[in-house]
């Protein structure tokens, strides 16, 4: 066997790996690898702006993809400024690997030049993570760290190579066998517990689908498989924020999004089930509302493939361990061998029809001032036939486009849902552009959010790639202001967007289209425009600056108690709801 | 606004995790960050190759959060597994304790007798001092060392607890 310097058994392990695009940014302790990147152009290095943009970039690349993200970045600040993106993939369980580079062995512990303890720093916001020592070690590590990253819940799992393990040799050849058998995951749900599954469903008088993000991990397969048990159960599907997609919005069985800013009759409908049957989600408290009133009077199924979401906030009388597209196929498979026939619900499904009534979703209408849900719905009428790809950054605009963009299919909706990163949506964007070339992208944005990775105007510039920003911009970090609203009798403390830039020059100057949206009537045109410019367009979009997001379940409240209009708001709290997040 | 507090139970849990450098840190940084409780841990390499570890933890809190803590061990990636022995069985408890005390007269009479009465073997002896080892379940040090404490105790060190099940069964 040949020897080869560390930074090529990496980069060559990459290869192996089907690795064919990296978000990074160079640095002194990764020069190495930079270097050996130079020899081999079959892997694509995008060259972002900040390295937490690189985190959110090969975010937004698994996300749409299916594909693990790979990132790397140097040591020190190159690290930590990768570990926002880090922690936001460990929330919303998305497959992705960060190298970073160390200083060389011998000084590790001196407080060297950009020494930090990424390890230690990391440990707790990945999956896993590895300080590699010896170069003999690199391939076997990559390709652990690749099949930890992708298996079981999917996470990051960082990887740091400090300079004198890149630079020096060991053996090693390409494409060997590196048998990995430590991490095992179960996917197969248990055989006694799926028949008891089905047995809760044919016993069930008012039953509900609540399923989320892990359906979109189990990958396209999981949405079909969601569909057809859907439509043999006949009974109501509602989706978590990071579930949009795996379920058509079309279906006569969409409930809409359920929790915080879901749907009354989504919410309701939990509220009222006999039956919650809880498909790769995680009974987060965005959802729950206040944990002793959630769903009260329901059986409770719990699918999921990571052991320790289950009873981890609400107690369930079924758990299953497994990947829920897999299980879900077991399920119909039982369902079927026992003959069951899709009842009718008329009983349920009225009720249902009764909480539809109060439309729930509608905002006042406004001739002077666009209405910023009416944005939402112009972009997806002009846009969801060519079936784009939305990112969002983290606010009112976000929820906005949670309720008013309506989805059909999966890895369509990229949005940070369990860490809420503003920042998130542009550089995400750019992964998923670059995942999807052909895809109509667009980040759904808010004038304060977006400006937290402004600085990746330049990343899609360098790479042509034509991403679409489109900023509900009012003038304040809205959903801070909705808070002070509701909870602080309007006091906006540090809640203003004051000194904005002018956006459309600020797009000009990074030789992006520039477009600016003012009077309602002429929002149409603006977004038509949008779609139709060559290459990336920023929309500065202004909307209507006192808007809030409705409905909402207020902090410490249960799902019985949405605040449904404006009408609705008191203005305070008590010290236990001011305590909630 | 008052923070309400749960009851809870004590569980004594043997992890088996591949001897690799940062387990024990990944392992106590995993109580902390999601504000569990650590009593005692003791860690020491078990196979014959060094390959593996077994930590014994002793930790409290309420069940739902006993489970939790299980599960989030299990997650870990060098973990091999996790036994509540609490929970599956009868078990054997230990931990080692060396005990100084210092004092004259009707004291180091005392101090002699009592460690007798609790099989505590004198390791180390001067004029004015005794060091005493003792060993047995965490109570009987408990207590031997809350009499200690009213004939001159001066320094206490502990191994924390080590555990395993009863019977022919490997944990």
């Amino acid at each position: 066997m040949a020897e080869k310097s560390g930074a090529d058994i990496l980069v060559e392990t990459l290869l192996d790996l089907g690795v064919d695009t990296v978000f990074g940014y160079p640095g002194g302790a990764v020069l190495p690898i930079y270097d050996a990147l130079y020899e081999h152009p079959k892997i694509k290095h995008i060259l972002v702006r900040h390295e937490q943009a690189a985190t959110h970039a090969a975010e937004g690349y698994a996300r749409s993809t299916g594909k693990p993200g790979v990132v790397l970045v140097t040591s020190g600040p190159g690290a930590t400024n990768a570990v926002t993106g880090i922690t936001d993939a460990l929330m919303d369980s998305i497959p992705m690997v960060v190298i970073t580079g160390q200083v060389a062995t011998n000084l590790i512990g001196t407080d060297a030049f950009q020494e930090a303890d990424t390890v230690g720093i990391t440990r707790h916001c990945t999956k896993h993570n590895y300080l590699v020592k010896k170069p003999s070690d690199l391939a076997q590590v990559v390709q652990e760290a690749f099949h930890i990253a992708t298996q079981g819940r999917p996470g990051p799992v960082v990887i740091d190579i400090p300079k004198n393990v890149q630079v020096a040799a060991a053996e090693f050849s390409s494409n060997a066998a590196r048998a990995n058998t430590r991490y095992q995951p179960q996917t197969e749900g248990d055989f006694k517990a799926i028949n008891a599954a089905a047995e809760m469903i044919m016993n069930a008088q008012a039953p509900v689908l609540y399923t989320g993000g892990g359906i979109i991990n189990s990958g396209p397969k999981a949405s079909e498989t969601l569909r057809e048990l859907a439509e043999l159960m006949g009974c109501p599907v509602t989706s978590t924020l990071m579930g949009l997609g795996s379920f058509p919005a079309t279906s006569d069985k969409w409930l809409g999004m359920l929790g915080m800013h879901g749907t009354f009759e989504a919410n309701m409908a939990m509220n009222k089930a006999d039956l919650v049957v809880c498909l790769g989600a995680r009974f987060d408290d965005r959802i729950t509302g206040r944990i002793d009133a959630f769903s009260p009077n329901s059986k409770k199924i719990h699918v999921d493939i990571d052991r320790s979401s289950i009873n981890k906030t609400i107690r369930v009388d079924l758990p299953i361990i497994g990947d829920v597209g897999r299980v879900m196929e077991q399920l119909l498979a039982v369902m079927k061998g026992r003959r069951f026939t899709t009842p009718g619900y008329d009983e349920w499904w009225s009720r249902i029809k009764g909480w539809r009534a109060t439309n729930c979703l509608e905002y006042p209408e406004d001739k002077e001032e666009i209405m910023p849900q009416e944005a939402i719905r112009r972009l997806w009428q002009a846009t969801h036939e060519r079936e784009p790809i939305i990112t969002t950054e983290v606010g009112q605009h976000q929820m906005w486009a949670a309720q008013h963009f309506d989805f059909e299919s999966p890895n369509k909706w990229l949005t940070s849902g369990g860490l809420g990163t503003m920042g998130y949506g542009l550089p995400a964007a750019i992964g998923a552009q670059l995942g999807n070339p052909d895809a109509l992208v667009i980040d759904i944005a808010g004038e304060a959010s977006i400006q937290m990775n402004i600085q990746e105007l330049g990343t899609a510039t360098q790479y042509r790639l034509p991403v679409k920003i489109f900023i509900l911009n009012n003038e304040y970090m809205g959903m801070v202001r909705q808070w002070q609203e509701l909870t602080y009798e309007s006091r906006y403390s540090n809640s203003y967007s004051d000194s904005l830039p002018d956006f459309v020059k600020l797009a000009e100057s990074y030789d992006w289209t520039g477009i600016r949206i003012e009077d309602p009537a002429d929002l149409d045109a603006g977004i038509q425009k949008m779609i139709e410019t060559d290459g990336p367009v920023l929309v500065d979009c202004r909307v209507a600056k006192l808007a809030n997001c409705f409905p909402m379940i207020p902090s410490g409240a249960a799902h019985t108690e949405m605040l449904l209009t404006e009408a609705d708001v008191r203005g305070t709290m008590d010290d236990q709801a001011k305590a909630l997040v | 606004m008052h923070i309400d507090e749960e009851t809870v139970e004590r569980h004594v849990l043997a992890v088996l995790v591949d001897n690799e450098a940062g387990i024990l840190a990944r392992i106590a940084g995993m109580f902390t960050a999601r504000g569990y409780n650590i009593d005692s841990l003791t860690v020491a390499d078990i196979s014959e190759d060094h390959a593996v570890s077994r930590i014994t933890i002793a930790t409290n809190g309420p069940p739902h959060v006993i489970e939790q803590i299980i599960a989030q061990l299990e997650r870990l990636v060098p973990v091999h597994s996790v036994r509540d022995l609490t929970e599956s069985g009868p078990h054997v408890q230990r931990e080692l304790a060396l005990v100084k005390v210092a004092g004259k007269g009707e004291h180091r009479i005392e101090a002699m007798r009592l460690a007798d009465i609790y099989r505590a073997r004198v390791v180390d002896a001067t004029t004015e001092s005794f060091v005493f080892e003792i060993t047995g379940a965490p109570e009987k040090i408990e207590t031997f060392v809350g009499l200690m404490r009213e004939v001159g105790l001066v320094e206490v060190g502990r191994t924390g607890v080590v555990a395993i099940g009863r019977g022919p069964e490997t944990a």
